[in-house]
């Protein structure tokens, strides 16, 4: 297993590299820069600032040299935020888009799977449809719609909860974004585990689970889980990697201080080096959570084997 | 017992289903995927038609209906009028002396301190509530005048926005939108997504390997990026964007189609058609495309609410559709922005998307259950 770990950690350095390079060249051919947007400015200052981050060089002489920055961790200056390097952006920003990330999956997965497998043991009762017309309310209604509605209610109608706004991570400030990002991922994986819970339980092996005299609990929860919770595994890792990268409209919407407002508006205004960051920040994140997704597969079930 | 069986074959020739008739039946038969066909059917017929029916074009801006509420009866209400003739009046520079309404028509007396020019009707006319004014008697010294005036009565069932624009109309104008963006970018996904994975999967070997490969090195790069770096790209054309935006998402599709070729092609009915020297072209026509169909056509019914939302978040974030055009994700987006105030701009297009994306989902659902060759 360490062996498997080992060259799939070593295969992600080339992933990582192209990645790095096509975004590099894609973002440098797209019309403009982060210096030309609506006010021209003088030609002599527009040349400086251009020396000042290395933009007058050929193009090859600039990727070489982000390559080799990016190498040593160095993310470089923020340009339409002078004085902020990139890094220092991410330090302040991606702890909160992790927390905020973090505490949702943890929640849909806890409370989608609970939901799931209730669904599942009671399959074609109406236990079970209202979980299936939940999960699909769920998965169907956008984000920047279930926002917005959160906010009147729960914020304008019944001021239960502030409207928007980070306030240092207070508790009821969290609750909207966790609520908002939560809703559709949830949906997702109780629709999951509901589906992959009933294949299950028809399997071989919890035949004979029940005919040995195994109680319900002991069938379920230690045998057909198990089984179950393969195909849950594989949605959540890649689900896992984008909200844990924070999300636009979340953190747009609730004024959130994470990374994931970033991202837009440094693309329209050609901030190369934020958009850069966030594309190596969350291509690492996809890596690392699709490789956890392989091992997790070995582990919770034994027939997956890398050697 | 054998001899039976066959006599009776024999007199019943069974008839034969194919599996698209087959699957017709069995879809006819979901009551929720049926209802969702009809819900869609209606939906697509009220986009494509109403738009002409509502009586409103969808650029028009009414002044003086600025964010009024739904109401299924018609504008103006009784209370609006005295406000209406009294400003009327006040944009002509004439004072009001008084007005009643008879039937249809307005009757205003004004007076004046200078003598009134018959040509005042058209500050009446200006108004979105009046039309068709005319001067009723002049006082003999022409500092005073009757004038008079059709109520026009106007129908906003959805209420209207912040413009003054109707928005039943602008829903349904969005609807064609946003449902032709699903349809084409789809249909684009689609296309490339089983023309790469067939050939991958039918290939193999080394170059399946790499073709599999880029579809990974494409998979972990941020999509929205691909989006944005799309949106600077082909700038406000969105035909072009949204095709641009089908060409990104194909991934998925080119995986599936990789995947059910590559099991295909193991499979026992394929083998026996090779060894009975059916031609490639043959195999490929008669045994693997019918089914790829099912995967795909049930992919392509989940991948078109898929591109409705990403297209809503798009012009969410204002890189969509632009104005006076509308989509559902452009409505919403205002009637986000508008929600303490006048909830109805987020609430009617906001249930066309969701009822809309409930039905294709139900639709995708009912086919993947009428297709699956496993519960038959």
């Amino acid at each position: 297993m360490a062996r498997y770990v080992l060259k799939r950690l070593l295969t992600a350095i080339p992933t990582l590299f192209l990645i790095v390079s096509i975004s590099f060249f894609l973002m440098r051919i797209a019309p403009g820069g982060p210096f030309n947007q609506e006010k021209g400015l003088a030609p002599a200052i527009m040349a400086n600032l251009e020396q000042v981050y290395h933009l007058d060089k050929p193009l090859w002489q600039q990727y070489l040299f982000y390559l080799g920055n990016l190498l040593q961790g160095d993310f470089g200056p923020s340009y339409t935020r002078p004085g902020f390097a990139v890094a220092e952006l991410f330090r302040a920003g991606l702890p909160i888009s992790i927390q905020l990330g973090a505490s949702a999956l943890v929640l849909a997965l806890v409370l989608g799977g609970a939901l799931g497998i209730v669904a599942a043991l009671n399959q074609n009762r109406a236990v079970d449809y209202a979980v299936i017309a939940a999960a699909t309310a769920g998965s169907t209604i956008p984000t920047f719609v279930v926002a917005p509605i959160y906010q009147l209610v729960f914020a304008l109608g019944l001021s239960l909860v502030p409207v928007a706004g980070w306030n240092d991570g207070a508790f009821p400030n969290r609750i909207g974004p966790v609520v908002v990002l939560m809703l559709p991922q949830l949906a997702v994986v109780a629709r999951l585990m509901r589906g992959s819970m009933i294949e299950s339980l028809r399997s071989h092996h919890i035949r004979t689970a029940r005919a040995m005299g195994l109680s319900d609990y002991s069938v379920v929860i230690r045998h057909a889980l198990r089984g179950a919770l393969l195909p849950v595994i594989s949605y959540a890792g890649p689900a896992a990697a984008a909200l844990l990268t924070g999300s636009i409209i979340v953190e747009t919407i609730f004024a959130i201080p994470g990374i994931g407002r970033y991202f837009v508006e440094a693309a329209l205004s050609r901030d190369y080096t934020i958009v850069m960051g966030t594309v190596v920040v969350v291509a690492i994140f996809t890596i690392l959570f699709n490789l956890i997704v392989d091992v997790l597969y070995a582990v919770v079930d034994p027939r997956v084997r890398y050697d | 017992m054998t001899d039976v069986t066959r006599a009776a074959d024999a007199a019943v020739p069974a008839a034969g289903r194919s599996i698209w008739a087959d699957a017709w039946a069995r879809l006819r038969a979901n009551r929720a995927a049926s209802v969702a066909m009809w819900y869609l059917a209606a939906m697509i017929v009220a986009c494509v038609v109403g738009p002409w029916l509502t009586t409103h074009a969808f650029t028009t801006i009414y002044q003086d209906y600025t964010r009024v509420p739904p109401s299924l009866s018609a504008y103006p209400k009784a209370e609006a009028l005295d406000q209406a003739v009294e400003d009327a009046v006040r944009r002509g520079r004439l004072d009001l002396v008084g007005w009643e309404l008879r039937g249809d028509r307005v009757y205003i007396d004004v007076a004046s301190s200078r003598e009134i020019d018959e040509r005042v009707t058209r500050y009446i006319d200006r108004s979105n509530l009046f039309e068709g004014a005319v001067v009723e008697a002049r006082g003999p010294d022409g500092l005073t005048m009757s004038l008079s005036a059709e109520v026009e009565r106007k129908y906003f069932l959805f209420g209207t926005d912040s413009n003054g624009r109707d928005l039943l109309t602008r829903t349904l104008i969005a609807g064609r939108v946003s449902l032709a963006i699903g349809l084409l970018a789809g249909v684009v996904a689609v296309a490339i997504g089983v023309v790469y994975g067939a050939t991958a999967g039918f290939i193999g070997g080394r170059t399946d390997e790499v073709m599999m490969r880029i579809v990974d090195i494409l998979y972990s790069l941020p999509f929205i990026f691909f989006v944005i770096m799309l949106v600077v790209f082909f700038g406000r054309n969105f035909v072009l964007m949204f095709l641009a935006v089908g060409a990104v998402l194909w991934l998925d599709m080119a995986r599936i189609v990789r995947g059910q070729a590559l099991s295909i092609r193991r499979q026992e009915y394929v083998q026996a058609a090779e060894a009975l020297g059916v031609s490639q072209r043959g195999i490929l026509l008669r045994h693997v495309v019918p089914n790829l169909l099912g995967p795909v056509v049930i992919y392509m019914t989940l991948l078109v609410p898929q591109v409705i939302i990403l297209e809503s978040f798009l012009s969410f974030l204002g890189l969509g559709v632009q104005e006076p055009m509308a989509s559902w994700g452009v409505l919403i987006s205002q009637g986000a922005k508008n929600i303490p105030a006048a909830n109805w701009l987020l609430f009617f297009p906001a249930m066309f998307l969701i009822t809309t994306l409930f039905a294709l989902n139900f639709i995708g659902d009912g086919l993947r259950d009428a297709l699956d060759p496993k519960d038959r």
